[in-house]
């Protein structure tokens, strides 16, 4: 890589060593190729060695069935994670009930409905609120939702299940969206054409043809997003109330299984049951958004193999 | 019972109306399936005058079948515009409120100061240079293993089940829980350097953004025709001279896009970080270059993330200004360079030659 570099010779060997390394450079793309798969192993691994430690001493009944969580308890602690399960579960129930119908909607007005400036438009500013971090939605939820729902609802706090589902509906929407609008996208340009010559309106199209067709696609995208919904942390942590309790309503703060990692890893000591119990916790989540995406992978498969 | 008939003498006029034609001949019912069975029958009573008049006044006025679809068609269209905006609206005003609640504070000495006072004054200069270096080098670290695999995954990968084993580690790669990201940080990279550090933190949000370099890259690159690659191989190239001289010159510009799309997710990121490397206070110089590169690799530091985070929640007596504008520095930051990725994207689709 000196001067002699420029001289034609020396540039044709160059040429020559370049292409000798081709299949070390192609064994290295193979290598970075598989990386995804040896992270996503290794990620489960690391925290299965880790929380191992805890499996011979966690009572397992307790871990799934219990509502009591009293991690610091000198007496005798508690390790129940059905309360976190189920708040887990009710934000994310709750945001998909906001997301799903709203990001449909949304997709099919973008995908079918409207003019290509309007489309252009609509698809720069979902793609800009899907670039917002998580911790501005849970500041935003935290001071600026926070005090809304206390004046509109009475609620004691404003911090709550409600809280959290309207901000993770309106995070997850987005990913959403853009899914679907791939899904209708994939559906090819011949049905629509099909259906419009039989005299089909815009709605019939999407209604009668297009949601047949791309419909493991958008269940798909719902999916996805409730892996993101089940995963996210910061956005929860912040808005969710903390409280560790089996909601009943829609105002009571509840706390789910990131969040209780997020707060709690910091206190608790390292090669300690509580930090251990934290660490099957992170197995649990990984294991749930493992099986939820793997679904959502089978559903598009399931549309490839009848196309094709 | 004598509504429900006129209605449908009504119905049946307006249908014959519709089609004169198919009255004259005879067979008005026949390919009107939404009209009922009981007004074929009162037809017969009704039929002349109604042809006479409403044939004359307008043959072309929408059948009920057709009036129903239109109904629909605007209903749909008004309820899905509606989701739309409702998706949309909240973002813009959440945005408009952050940066109106912000506004005293936002200045160039908001960016340059660091933090003060236990936090309750000054800017968020500390921060925003630890959020500059973690990013950097996740960056560093991501985007050669990233473009790599996405080469991969486009390039060699045949159609097999080894292909979908690959796409599927990404999908669950990038599903995995950030907080889950944040243990195996723990678990691994911490547990290698010996603490939390800008490296560790580092290394844990390279492979997070991993899975999204790899998909935009293979995305840029399958928007490489096809011919291109023929063309090439029929000069006697081989794969990688193809792919480093025609394929990945041309989609250079989509690759830069997904890398930068990158950059605002892993800035904007708090829960990998939080146990992996960031601090919730670090003394920076106020002054001087050391003020630009003040940590070893083997540090803690501040990133705005967190910093917001810890503003927000665990500190007291933070007037709401300085909370907002940390908000805004980071929505401005991540918006910033999203939208320059954005129009790199655009300007490219605008010249493409293919």
């Amino acid at each position: 890589m000196n001067t002699a570099s420029k001289t034609p010779a020396r540039r044709f060997s160059l040429q020559a060593v370049v292409d000798a390394a081709e299949p070390v450079i192609e064994w290295l793309i193979r290598l970075c190729g598989w990386s995804s798969i040896l992270f996503v192993f290794s990620i489960f691994v690391f925290i299965l060695i880790i929380a191992s430690n805890a499996f011979g001493k966690l009572d397992w009944r307790e871990f799934f069935f219990s509502t009591e969580w009293q991690p610091d308890s000198v007496v005798q602690p508690h390790y129940g994670t059905l309360a976190l399960f189920v708040g887990t579960l009710s934000v994310t129930v709750l945001a998909m009930a906001i997301a799903a119908p709203l990001g449909l909607g949304a997709a099919v007005f973008i995908s079918e409905f409207c003019g290509s400036k309007v489309k252009e438009t609509l698809k720069v500013l979902v793609e800009l609120s899907a670039a917002i971090p998580s911790v501005v939605w849970g500041f935003v939820g935290y001071m600026v939702i926070a005090p809304l729902i206390i004046r509109y609802t009475g609620a004691s706090t404003g911090i709550n299940l409600l809280n959290a589902g309207i901000i993770l509906g309106l995070m997850s929407a987005p990913i959403i969206v853009s899914m679907s609008e791939d899904a209708l996208k994939a559906v090819p340009d011949s049905y629509r054409e099909a259906a419009v010559s039989l005299g089909a309106s815009r709605w019939e199209i999407v209604h009668r043809v297009l949601f047949p067709a791309a419909k493991n696609g958008l269940l798909a995208a719902v999916l996805l997003g409730v892996g993101r919904a089940i995963g996210e942390t910061m956005a929860v942590l912040m808005c969710s109330g903390h409280a560790v309790n089996i909601p009943h309503s829609l105002l009571d703060p509840v706390r789910t299984l990131t969040a209780t990692i997020a707060s709690e890893l910091g206190e608790s000591p390292a090669g300690e049951m509580h930090y251990w119990v934290l660490f099957t916790i992170g197995l649990e989540l990984f294991a749930l958004t493992f099986l939820v995406n793997v679904i959502a992978d089978v559903v598009v498969k399931g549309v490839r193999s009848e196309r094709s | 019972m004598n509504a429900v008939s006129d209605r449908a003498n009504k119905q049946a006029g307006l249908l014959l109306g519709q089609r004169p034609a198919a009255a004259f001949a005879g067979q008005s019912e026949s390919h009107s399936p939404a009209s009922p069975a009981t007004a074929g029958e009162r037809v017969s009573d009704d039929a002349g005058e109604a042809k006479s008049t409403a044939a004359v006044e307008n043959p072309f006025s929408p059948s009920p079948l057709e009036r129903r679809k239109n109904r629909r068609e605007r209903i749909a269209q008004w309820l899905l515009g509606y989701s739309a905006f409702m998706l949309v609206a909240p973002v813009l005003a959440i945005l408009t409120y952050l940066v109106i609640k912000a506004w005293p504070v936002l200045g160039i000495s908001f960016l340059l100061e660091n933090p003060q006072k236990f936090m309750t004054a000054g800017g968020v200069w500390a921060p925003l240079v630890g959020t500059f270096f973690l990013v950097a080098i996740s960056l560093l670290l991501a985007a050669p293993i990233g473009i790599l695999g996405g080469v991969y995954l486009n390039e060699y990968a045949g159609n097999n089940w080894a292909t979908r084993a690959v796409a599927l580690g990404v999908t669950n790669l990038a599903g995995v829980p950030s907080i889950v990201h944040g243990l195996f940080g723990v678990a691994a990279f911490v547990a290698l350097t010996g603490r939390p550090s800008v490296l560790a933190a580092s290394c844990t949000l390279a492979v997070m953004s991993l899975p999204v370099i790899i998909t935009s890259t293979r995305e840029a690159l399958s928007s490489v025709p096809m011919a291109f690659r023929e063309a090439c191989w029929n000069m006697g190239a081989t794969r990688w001279q193809t792919i480093r001289t025609i394929v990945l010159p041309n989609s250079v510009g989509g690759i830069l896009t997904g890398v930068i799309f990158e950059v605002t997710r892993a800035a904007g990121e708090t829960a990998p970080i939080l146990y992996t490397g960031a601090l919730l206070f670090k003394r920076v110089p106020d002054h001087g270059w050391q003020s630009f590169f003040p940590y070893s690799l083997n540090d803690g530091c501040m990133a705005l993330s967190m910093h917001l985070y810890t503003l927000a929640t665990q500190v007291v007596g933070v007037s709401d200004q300085i909370q907002y504008g940390a908000a805004v520095v980071l929505i401005g930051l991540t918006l910033a360079v999203n939208s320059v990725s954005i129009g790199l994207r655009m300007y490219l689709r605008s010249r493409k030659k293919w």
